[in-house]
């Protein structure tokens, strides 16, 4: 009845303690089919693959492998199965080269007492520039983010697999870059083998995937070719609700007095000359590929990190920003692009985290006012729908989607006039995702100015009124009125004409 | 007020040293348990274990340590640690003892003495975070240059102090109603410490540094200055405890306070202080320190040889570090 299954899951559970991970789920892998997995965060995708990857044993089920019922009772027992998963989270030796990482197990399985660079950095570098030509003898930590998730890609391409899961590989690749990965996915494909593909972004599942499917809240939902189905579909079948509008309304009338006024602004090596005004209750998007220096202008702007050149005026007065503490003060946050590095304490409260931003407020005679803090945190965390257990839990508790929220709240705390948020929803699930952009239209209608930064096109035109696309550190134009992905993807890769079927 | 009900609700933010509030309390309360069971066993074993002079001289040893425990907590929860604690301590008895010696009254020789260790903190502090280099190593090499200065300033014999006036003397050695001035000292700093560590907004941003420094930059926190502020604080605590060592020993050894170190950041890791911060009490590092005191005590009155001690006292160490890992994995 399965001829053509390499892999077959059947009614797998999986409890942690109490809860219930997984729910009697069943999956079925075809040999050389791409099949995409979707659903929200805490649907239970992390948990099937690491159960798939050895790295958590099921509470019960069945697991089969080209037929045959397996155990799966570590990592390299799945890869001796020929199992590959490529992480999320990057899982790479960062003091190592780039030829040590990617080779890794091909060394550890090695008898010859010596290591041979000369030969490891050969066979590294060929795997290495299927992907994208990254020299194969630097440290992966002196590598940009994307580079290294290339590398970790890479890695698992040098295993002998007949499954490879590729966990969200894209959440931090260029336009470019991805569009490398597809290519050498639909050739892994070909060559027979079977790929497990996980992703939030509609676009990449119907653009790469044979079929997909959906689990909501540790259950199975369904299987579908993708052929067949809409990606308004998918999402309902994720959300299991109506998202009658992925997107809010934009603004209608006419954005108020400029807010923040940025001038030619430069930090002499990431960008020069960059120069906008953000109008009041004005959703501002800036574009442009990774690298483009779209972070570093809002580091800038905030002072978190030096600048050269230039000015800021707010509401036309000039202000000036040394450090982050001016940029609150003159009531400009920033939003961090990296959750778990630098925009939540894990291992603190909730409500220490919401505190952290202005601590001033919330001191009588050098101490922290509890009932102030308190108030403060379980006000905006219930304003933005936090779901938590109690304010006094850790931030590690919470699923992305809400520390995100709790980040957001830390912003919200000080009354901010300008928010910049950077990726505010890389790596959330689609329902809180859309709470958030629900969330940035409201603080926009109360008057506040937002920047968003986000590498998610549909994202960036669905909720800015307009976007300012940067190239190679400058502003590279403007993008207005009826917005295209197309006319940003031009702008930020300066390419004209025929660019459209490259993205 | 309406927020009563709603704080009924909740857990507190703060308590546990403002993460895992719960567990922080239980891993105190575990301490506190196993004290006082050692406690018991000790004095159906030992006749003179529960007696006040014994319990007194287990006060009295852990009393002077404490206090700089209690620094070395404090930065060990802002991601640094300071292995020139031992030296600070000695160098203060040492310079306090000289400039008395020179005819400086003990009261000013010994602030004189604070100061100085405070300014070996800074700079340490100097290194860490102007220069940029880990804590680890600048206070590496701070222990031995510090100890070498020691040595230098008393050439390497001990300085004996007898003539200082009794009203000194007394901080050390006497005592209020029969409670000794040390442990008065002590309780005075640990509970003090304890409170500002929970409530006092300077010191939240010290969790704030230690939990996730760049997401307290990005909030910002001038952690360089948290970093700077909390090095220094360790060291002027160290810088106290030796005079008041001065004052009890009425000599200054320039080789007093070796290896203490190693028993302050134990007793602190012990009592919940996380090596790569965020986490931290005083009132654990406390308890983590009694418990070192009272198995030393336990040991002696047992007659088990010197030899032994610090080997025991390592695995208890290795004990509670491990029962601390295997927790923490069990709940993520």
């Amino acid at each position: 009845m399965s001829g053509g299954n390499v892999l077959e899951i059947r009614k797998v559970s999986k409890h942690f303690g109490a809860v219930q991970a997984l729910a009697e789920v069943d999956f079925t892998l075809e040999r050389g089919e791409i099949h995409a997995l979707c659903g929200e965060n805490g649907a239970g995708k992390s948990t099937l693959m690491n159960i798939i990857a050895g790295i958590l044993a099921p509470s019960s089920g069945e697991i089969r492998l080209e037929g045959l019922p397996v155990h799966i009772g570590s990592p390299a027992e799945a890869q001796r199965l020929g199992i590959g998963l490529v992480h999320q989270e990057i899982a790479l030796c960062k003091d190592a080269t780039v030829a040590e990482n990617i080779l890794m197990a091909a060394t550890n399985a090695r008898r010859a007492p010596l290591m041979n660079f000369a030969e490891l950095n050969r066979t590294a570098q060929k795997v290495m520039n299927r992907l994208a030509p990254i020299p194969v003898t630097r440290r992966v930590g002196a590598l940009s983010i994307s580079n290294q998730q290339l590398v970790e890609i890479a890695k698992a391409l040098t295993l002998d697999c007949r499954v490879l899961i590729f966990d969200e590989p894209t959440a931090a690749l260029t336009e470019a870059e991805t569009q490398a990965l597809f290519g050498i996915i639909r050739g892994l494909k070909q060559r027979g083998i079977s790929i497990i593909y996980i992703s939030h972004r509609m676009a990449e599942i119907f653009a790469l995937c044979d079929r997909v499917t959906v689990f909501r809240d540790g259950r199975y939902v369904s299987t579908d070719r993708v052929a067949e189905v809409t990606p308004d579909h998918v999402v309902r079948r994720m959300v299991g609700r109506e998202i009658t509008q992925l997107y809010p309304e934009k603004l209608t009338v006419a954005p108020g007095a400029p807010l923040l006024e940025v001038e030619r602004l430069s930090d002499g090596a990431q960008f020069s000359d960059v120069s906008f005004t953000l109008r009041r209750g004005e959703i501002l998007g800036l574009g442009g590929l990774i690298g483009a220096g779209r972070t570093e202008i809002a580091l800038g702007v905030c002072g978190l990190a030096p600048t050269t050149q230039g000015s800021i005026r707010v509401d036309g007065k000039p202000v000036a920003i040394a450090d982050y503490t001016d940029a609150i003060r003159a009531g400009i946050v920033y939003l961090s692009e990296d959750r778990k590095h630098s925009g939540v304490f894990l291992d603190l409260s909730i409500a220490a985290n919401v505190s952290a931003l202005d601590l001033r407020k919330l001191t009588r005679n050098g101490l922290v006012d509890r009932r102030l803090e308190l108030t403060q945190a379980i006000t905006l965390c219930t304003r933005l729908g936090v779901k938590m257990g109690a304010i006094g839990d850790p931030v590690s508790s919470l699923s992305g989607g809400n520390q995100q929220k709790v980040a957001i709240a830390k912003q919200l705390s000080v009354k901010p006039r300008v928010i910049i948020m950077d990726e505010p929803t890389r790596g959330i699930d689609v329902g809180a995702k859309s709470e958030i952009h629900k969330l940035l239209r409201e603080l926009a209608a109360d008057g506040v100015g937002i920047i968003v930064i986000s590498s998610e096109l549909p994202e960036l035109i669905g909720v800015s009124d307009r976007v300012i696309v940067i190239r190679g550190g400058r502003i590279a134009g403007e993008v207005t009125g009826a917005m295209t992905e197309e006319a940003v993807i031009r702008l930020a890769s300066g390419v004209g004409g025929n660019f459209a079927d490259v993205a | 007020m309406s927020l009563s009900k709603e704080e009924e609700l909740v857990a507190p933010p703060v308590r546990g040293g403002l993460s895992l509030g719960r567990f922080g309390a239980m891993r105190e309360a575990g301490l506190i348990v196993i004290i006082l069971a050692l406690c018991v066993a000790m004095s159906f074993a030992s006749p003179h274990f529960a007696t006040w002079g014994n319990v007194r001289a287990m006060l009295m040893s852990f009393s002077i340590e404490g206090i700089v425990v209690v620094g070395m907590t404090v930065l060990l929860i802002v991601g640094g640690i300071d292995l020139a604690v031992g030296s600070v301590v000695c160098f203060a008895m040492v310079v306090g003892g000289s400039m008395f010696l020179m005819g400086l009254d003990p009261w000013t020789a010994s602030l004189i003495a604070i100061a100085a260790s405070a300014l070996v903190g800074a700079g340490m502090g100097f290194f860490v975070t102007v220069v940029g280099l880990n804590h680890f190593i600048t206070s590496l090499a701070a222990m031995v240059i510090v100890r070498g200065l020691c040595l230098v300033i008393t050439k390497g014999t001990p300085l004996s102090l007898f003539t200082l006036p009794p009203e000194f003397k007394a901080i050390g050695q006497g005592e209020f109603q029969g409670v000794p001035y040390v442990i008065i000292i002590f309780v005075a700093i640990v509970v003090l410490f304890d409170f500002l560590l929970r409530r006092a907004t300077a010191f939240r941003k010290v969790f704030y540094t230690g939990s996730n420094e760049k997401a307290a930059e990005y909030s910002g926190i001038r952690t360089r200055q948290v970093k700077f502020w909390v090095t220094v604080l360790c060291s002027t605590l160290a810088g106290l405890a030796g005079v008041i060592y001065m004052s009890r020993f009425g000599a200054a050894t320039p080789t007093f306070g070796v290896g203490m170190e190693l028993n302050i950041i134990a007793a602190a890791v012990i009592g919940g202080a996380s090596l790569t911060g965020g986490a931290g009490t005083i009132f654990g590092a406390i308890l983590g320190i009694a418990l070192l005191s009272v198995v030393t005590s336990s040991l002696i009155l047992l007659d088990v040889s010197v030899y032994w001690q610090d080997m025991i006292k390592g695995c208890i160490l290795l004990a509670a570090v491990s029962i601390d890992h295997f927790l923490n994995r069990r709940k993520s």
